[in-house]
């Protein structure tokens, strides 16, 4: 029994250790040796140095945040989806969705975190503004202003490995001031019923409305830190590489994006690093790989289903 | 008794082998207890009634005992276990009725209308190929 514990805790560790590094350094030592860098013995000594001072609170974290279920992030992802689908329009059309979601729900079986409550489920919003949102618990909306930054399958499939990296990371859980989560589970630890007292209800909606806009604020707002967007890059050019896809399509599209982003706007110029911040990191991540062009099936495709978007 | 692990995801997909291209053979639900064969890296061979077997992703289980009904004794067992956890506990369906009664703006018709779009397994096969797409691990 215990065997077979450690092995469930150590595949949850190493998913936060994968975090943890990331936090520390701007590529985890973990995947760079996945792309072939040469010796990090010094890399990984400094990695772990700095790893085991934040290990304390970061364990912390990651307890209060385990104590959030794959079912009540559920609900905390559908209740941000609904915010994002008030303030931007889901933009309604089928084969532009239709696509967006085969290639998205294609992309995260390959992540480390392919199975949720409910499932993954991509969106596209009808704005002009160059932006994309991931909930917790796999709802993912992308603006038809980022989708005018892709030019192949393989840049698009890059912007919703990224966004799957923040989900698999929980990075919007992370968001949520962790008083918060220790609040909820009193509760829950001592009313967990099936259907809670008055009294606890509005306890929880409370405590539930305080987190979902601890989420929203540092989502739709304010931004992840650059240390969270550095791991989302990272998540996503492994994933690409592991469904097939040529990891240098997030530099095309970061390429794109750095000449249509306007100074001082609201979107992703407000809550990202600078794709030229992004694409300096990722040319280290991807050097070596051989450069790809999308195939004419897989361009056909991208452009018959976004054609008009 | 050998190890069980519990299904904590609402549907889960057995497979006939250790991969998403795998066949499935048979859906589980959410709190069911599976006794499980194996692992391998991500993987876990369960056990299925009738003697059969099949292959989970490890992201779809948890080794805690998932109760969906609780009684009083099993509440506050939950409060002081690692290895007990309630259904439908914290922030539930329940609370997310009392949100959208405070936040009627919230649009929860659209996210009730984005759950709507799946892909099913052979869909996702169909396009792999048609993209000339060979997933790591994909010949598992």
């Amino acid at each position: 029994m215990k065997a077979r514990r450690l092995n469930r805790r150590t595949f949850l560790a190493t998913g936060a250790r994968i975090g943890m590094t990331g936090l520390a350094l701007s590529g985890s030592s973990l995947l760079l040796q996945g792309f072939g860098f040469g010796d990090l013995g010094s890399t990984i000594e400094q990695a772990s140095k700095l790893t085991n001072s934040a290990t304390k609170s970061f364990t912390a974290v990651s307890k209060a945040l385990e104590d959030i279920t794959p079912e009540q992030e559920y609900y905390i992802g559908r209740t941000i989806g609904a915010i994002v689908l008030n303030k931007y329009k889901p933009y309604e059309q089928e084969a532009g969705n239709r696509y967006l979601n085969l290639l998205g729900q294609t992309l995260a079986r390959f992540s480390d975190l392919p199975e949720l409550f409910d499932s993954y489920h991509f969106q596209i919003l009808d704005s002009a503004e160059i932006n994309a949102f991931a909930t917790p618990s796999g709802l993912v909306f992308v603006t038809r202003g980022m989708l005018r930054c892709c030019a192949h399958e393989g840049a698009l499939a890059a912007v919703l490995a990224h966004e799957i990296g923040h989900i698999q990371l929980k990075h919007g859980l992370h968001s949520i001031e962790k008083d918060r989560i220790t609040k909820a589970t009193s509760i829950l630890a001592i009313e967990g019923t099936k259907n809670f007292a008055k009294s606890d209800i509005a306890n929880l909606t409370s405590t539930f409305e305080d987190s979902i806009n601890d989420i929203t604020s540092t989502m739709i707002n304010n931004g992840y830190s650059r240390s969270f967007e550095n791991e989302a890059d990272v998540a996503a050019v492994t994933l690409l590489g592991r469904v097939g896809y040529n990891p240098a399509g997030l530099i095309d599209m970061l390429k794109i994006m750095s000449k249509q982003l306007k100074p001082g706007g609201l979107d992703f110029a407000k809550t990202h690093p600078s794709p030229e911040s992004r694409i300096e990191n990722l040319e280290k991540l991807v050097a070596g790989t051989e450069a790809q062009t999308p195939t004419a099936s897989q361009q056909r495709r991208f452009e018959a289903a976004l054609k008009g978007v | 008794m050998g190890e069980q692990f519990s299904v904590q995801v609402r549907d889960g997909q057995v497979r006939t082998k250790p991969s998403f291209l795998g066949t499935v053979i048979a859906t589980v639900h959410y709190g069911d207890r599976l006794a499980v064969v194996q692992t391998k890296e991500s993987w876990v061979e369960v056990a299925l009634p009738g003697s059969k077997q099949g292959w989970m992703h490890l992201s779809a289980l948890t080794e805690k005992e998932i109760i969906l009904n609780p009684n009083a004794q099993q509440v506050s067992q939950a409060a002081s276990s690692d290895e007990l956890a309630l259904a439908g506990k914290g922030f539930n369906k329940q609370v997310e009725e009392q949100f959208r009664k405070q936040n009627s703006q919230a649009n929860f018709a659209g996210v009730d209308k984005m759950e709507t779009f799946r892909v099913s397994q052979e869909e996702m096969a169909q396009f792999l190929k048609a993209g000339d797409l060979k997933p790591q691990g994909g010949e598992a």
